[in-house]
């Protein structure tokens, strides 16, 4: 009885053996092989960024760091001392380490000090076989070589936030840094590449005993860009002589960015290799907005760069021509309402091209009460105010054009004359980037193209310079016109900004000037005769400069803004004045973007560099 | 109780060395030797730590088990009471004074081997109710007085054990026992009235468990509930049996055990680690040499002539089966984890020598199946 008892445990147990290895052996093989392998990721190395003519913008630097397997390390705290008399390592780094050690898997290895210098590196190295455990470790870090003169337009990468995660693998991996603004944050994804995964055989507290198969992932896409580095630092610096302004540099014809720059701005080194608090404080407190790239997020009133705008709308209208005088007594009545011009004595008769150049506002308060806010916006639209012109950056913002549909919707109110007045000199609700300046002014002087602004030549060896812009309806008699007008303010004895006159005919260039006022001009200031040079920094006048050159076959636009610079003759013109020199005799145009092969730049623009 | 037996041989050494259970004895090699793979196998390839080691102990318990085969079963009749109450005594003290392991104080440091007294009173409890059952007449069972003192030589050690706490042995050494109630003649309704006792005390025993213990039950019942806490050891074990499937991962091959998934692979888990490597064949034949080992005691109580002997083959046996299936159906998600070794094959000293001293019992029985046990 008993044996029988036996018996049938035994062929109990042998059934459940049956069934767990027979019937159930295939799902708890599935299971048996999740538990031995995982899946690493292997992270690929980001693109680089090169600018026009193949200099590196933002690389992978290698970081050098010393590294300690605790398992051997027989001895963590009299390895970290050791090490300390090779290299500068202070107490509390070797107590964090020693505390990590006590945490972590023992053949996890532990950084004990990074960015090592070559001599730090070498000083270890030689000293490696009296300290057991440490290694030497490479990894990626991002380097911006130009800093501060590319801070805006390339960006920067920065450690994926919570809500990125989720989005792809590799943000997962320790380390890993993704672009966070600018060029940086719009082609990220192409840049990044993928990550590579290794199947390796783990035992029950991950440490890997062999690989069992590997899949190399995608690296990264090298970018080239239409930037001029050159050309951009040169700008960056010029602007850096304003407390804050910004300027860009853009191909009339094909709408290819040449520079752009915003200052004040930051080492964008910094979010890579380590941001000291008071440095961020310090960026975050800046009146002058240095994280913003204030070329396509600074919105200012258009102010007298927008006449233009206006006068190309009366032309269109056929109110104006270039014989048709207005009187300017210094300032215009509307009803009840008096308008002033900026010249409190008054312009006398000026015609459009007179009226431009010495940028008598009463001749377009006049013209504007004609032809209506709707035409004025009409042209304003057609010229690339008032919307984003898809430019690669994100940070791009849209400006304003009001309408008064725009208005109703904002306010519901309706559209006061008086406002077609203050928008006709390009101020009240008018808001603009200095980009949208820009493209403007190229749209006026290439013959009436649409171009649009692009930054991106190369991503990989996909090509994606732009070129081909449809034509607009416009008069090439108007634009002419208008351009004669703006011709007539750096290069006529009485235009706004003849002080920036370039002699050299060749180099000589055009523009408009604008100044633009943050806040009303009272009654009583203007009987006073307040100068705006003696207001609080934040309450002065923006200085705005639109520019092209050379002046008789316009090739470069650029727009400049100095904030609360005071009037755009005296601050913006004189930037435009050297920047356009200096883009005309570097000539960017005249290169074509050197492609992305295998990652790198190709060899062939090498030779067509040399050859100019 | 005072009894005394006259001892007298006719048999020589050499005749008693010839009477030994030579196959018994190929079996228990046979199974020693699985145990041995499978610990080469544990330690990633290598004799250390568990292999060698564990067969120097059972070369030296060998001789130890041939020894208790020659001693005539006469002097074991005799030596029942003492041995029990040596080994109650034991108890008290690891009770006492006994060493601080696994949240349980179950050992005695003898310097050479740990004694886990336990273990000796698993096979004390057998000798002592063969004896006191030797001389009942079918009567005798009958009458309840007659077994409470039975049930005492039972119900002492086995308070002692739990108040280890060691709910495992206890279960073993109470099974044991009653087994032997069942076997020596008593009524069926004794069992079925046990039983229902024990249902009822389980909410009592509920009560009084630690909570490891009722951890151990709970993730016993649903071990996917806990599948990195305490469900880990039976979940990781499904996994290595099944992935074994037919014919295992080939020796060596266990990924399993060598990656250190199983845990307890070298004592509790050796049956896991065997069956994932060697797979559905290698289990099987190993439960069948432990059945063909379970035959041996009804045959070997079979041939002997008194009742001293038939009890206590059957008892030993009956102990020896219970360590097999329970470690068993533990690592196969049966039972709860209850820390059993499986006999002959895990790693460790006590569990291998209470097994050899049992089969050097039987072999004793079996040597001297012709001497009588007499009450003088």
């Amino acid at each position: 009885m008993v044996s029988a008892l036996q018996m049938s445990v035994l062929a109990v147990l042998g059934g459940r053996l049956a069934w767990l290895q027979l019937v159930n052996g295939r799902r708890y093989k599935m299971l048996s092989d999740k538990n031995r392998i995982n899946v690493k990721m292997i992270s690929p190395s980001r693109g680089g960024i090169f600018d026009r003519n193949g200099i590196a913008l933002a690389v992978n630097t290698q970081n050098f760091r010393v590294l300690l397997v605790p398992e051997q390390a027989k001895d963590i705290a009299g390895v970290l001392t050791s090490l300390q008399r090779v290299i500068v390592l202070n107490d509390a780094q070797i107590e964090r380490v020693i505390k990590r050690a006590k945490r972590v898997a023992k053949f996890i290895p532990i950084e004990v000090k990074d960015k090592l210098s070559w001599e730090e590196v070498s000083k270890i190295e030689v000293n490696l076989p009296d300290l057991p455990g440490l290694s030497i470790g490479v990894g990626d870090v991002r380097s911006y070589p130009y800093g501060g003169a590319t801070a805006h337009v390339v960006g920067y990468v920065g450690q994926p936030s919570e809500a990125d995660l989720g989005e792809d693998p590799l943000f997962t991996l320790p380390g890993f840094r993704l672009g966070k603004t600018g060029f940086e944050k719009r082609y990220d994804r192409q840049m990044r590449g993928s990550a590579g995964t290794k199947q390796v055989e783990v035992n029950v507290i991950g440490r890997e005993v062999r690989e069992l198969n590997s899949q190399p992932g995608a690296e990264g896409k090298s970018a080239a860009l239409s930037i001029d580095i050159e050309l951009q630092k040169f700008v960056q610096e010029k602007i850096a002589t304003q407390k804050s302004a910004t300027a860009v540099v853009m191909d009339a014809h094909t709408g290819a960015v040449y520079a752009m720059a915003s200052h004040p701005g930051f080492d964008p080194n910094l979010f890579t290799h380590g941001m000291p608090a008071d440095v961020w404080e310090g960026l975050l407190a800046n009146p002058g907005h240095p994280l913003t790239n204030k070329a396509i997020a600074g919105q200012y009133p258009p102010a007298s760069t927008f006449k233009m705008m206006t006068a190309l709308a009366g032309l269109r209208a056929g109110k104006i021509n270039r014989n048709r005088t207005v009187y300017c007594p210094g300032h215009y009545e509307y009803g009840t309402d008096r308008f002033h011009c900026w010249k409190s004595s008054g312009h006398g008769a000026v015609n459009l091209e007179e009226a431009l150049s010495q940028s008598c506002d009463t001749y377009f308060y006049e013209l504007s009460t004609e032809i209506g806010i709707e035409a004025i916006a009409k042209t304003a639209r057609d010229f690339g105010l008032g919307r984003t012109l898809d430019f690669e950056l994100r940070e791009e913002r849209p400006g304003l054009v009001p309408d008064k549909a725009w208005k109703m919707g904002r306010f519901a109110e309706r559209w006061q004359p008086g406002e077609t007045i203050v928008a006709s000199i390009g101020q009240g609700y008018l808001q603009t980037t200095p980009l949208q300046l820009a493209v403007m002014t190229a749209r006026l002087v290439n013959g009436g193209y649409a171009v649009k602004p692009w930054i991106t030549g190369y991503v990989g060896d996909q090509n994606l310079t732009q070129g081909k812009w449809p034509k607009m309806s416009v008069s090439a008699k108007h634009l002419a016109l208008i351009k004669s007008g703006m011709d007539m303010v750096v290069n006529s004895k009485t235009g706004t900004a003849k002080g920036s006159k370039i002699e050299d005919p060749a180099y000589a260039f055009g523009g408009k000037t604008g100044t633009a006022q943050v806040r009303r001009i009272t009654k009583a200031e203007r009987a006073a005769g307040d100068r705006n040079e003696d207001l609080p920094w934040k309450q002065r006048h923006h200085g705005l400069f639109v520019g092209y050159a050379p002046y008789n076959n316009p090739r470069y636009v650029c727009a400049v803004v100095v904030e609360h610079g005071g009037g755009g003759s005296a601050s913006a013109a004189p930037l435009a004045k050297d920047i356009l020199l200096e883009t005309q005799k570097r000539a960017p145009a005249k290169n074509a973007i050197q492609g992305i092969v295998d990652g790198k730049v190709a060899q062939r623009t090498n030779k067509q560099q040399t050859k100019i | 109780m005072s009894s005394t037996v006259k001892i007298y041989s006719n048999q020589t050494i050499w005749d008693k060395i010839s009477h030994i259970n030579w196959g018994l004895f190929v079996l228990i090699l046979m199974i020693s030797g699985i145990g041995f793979a499978a610990l080469y196998s544990a330690a990633g390839g290598s004799f250390s730590p568990w292999a060698a080691r564990q067969m120097m102990r059972f070369v030296a318990l060998l001789g130890g088990m041939f020894v208790i085969a020659l001693i005539d079963v006469r002097w074991w009749y005799k030596l029942a009471w003492p041995i029990y109450f040596i080994g109650f005594a034991m108890l008290v003290v690891v009770e006492i004074m006994g060493h601080i392991g696994m949240g349980a104080q179950r050992w005695i440091d003898l310097g050479i081997i740990q004694l886990q007294p336990s273990e000796l009173m698993k096979i004390a409890v057998v000798m002592v109710l063969a004896r006191y059952f030797h001389a009942a007449t079918l009567e005798d069972m009958r009458r309840i007085p007659f077994l409470i003192v039975p049930a005492l030589i039972i119900i002492a050690p086995v308070g002692l054990v739990l108040l280890q706490p060691d709910l495992g042995t206890s279960l073993m050494i109470v099974m044991a026992g009653v087994s032997m109630f069942f076997m020596a003649g008593a009524s069926i309704w004794l069992f079925v009235a046990g039983g229902v006792l024990a249902a009822s005390s389980i909410p009592v025993a509920w009560y009084l468990m630690h909570d490891y213990q009722k951890q151990r039950v709970m993730t016993f019942l649903n071990p996917e509930s806990d599948p990195l806490g305490a469900g880990y050891h039976i979940i990781q074990s499904k996994i290595a049996l099944g992935s074994g499937g037919l014919s295992g991962k080939g020796f060596l091959e266990g990924t399993q055990s060598r990656l250190n998934f199983l845990p307890e692979k070298q004592t509790d888990f050796i049956f896991t680690l065997w069956a994932e490597e060697w797979g559905f064949l290698g289990g099987c034949f190993l439960l069948f040499l432990f059945g063909v080992v379970f035959m041996y005691g009804p045959w070997i109580a079979m041939k002997a002539r008194h009742n001293f002997s038939r009890y206590l083959a059957m008892g030993l046996i009956v102990n020896f089966s219970l360590y097999v299936f329970i470690n068993i159906s533990m690592v196969m998600g049966l039972i709860p984890v209850v820390g059993a070794p499986l006999p002959l094959v895990s790693y460790g000293g006590t569990a291998m020598m209470s097994a050899l001293i049992g089969f050097g019992l039987m072999m004793s029985v079996h040597v001297h199946r012709d001497s009588k046990v007499t009450r003088v």
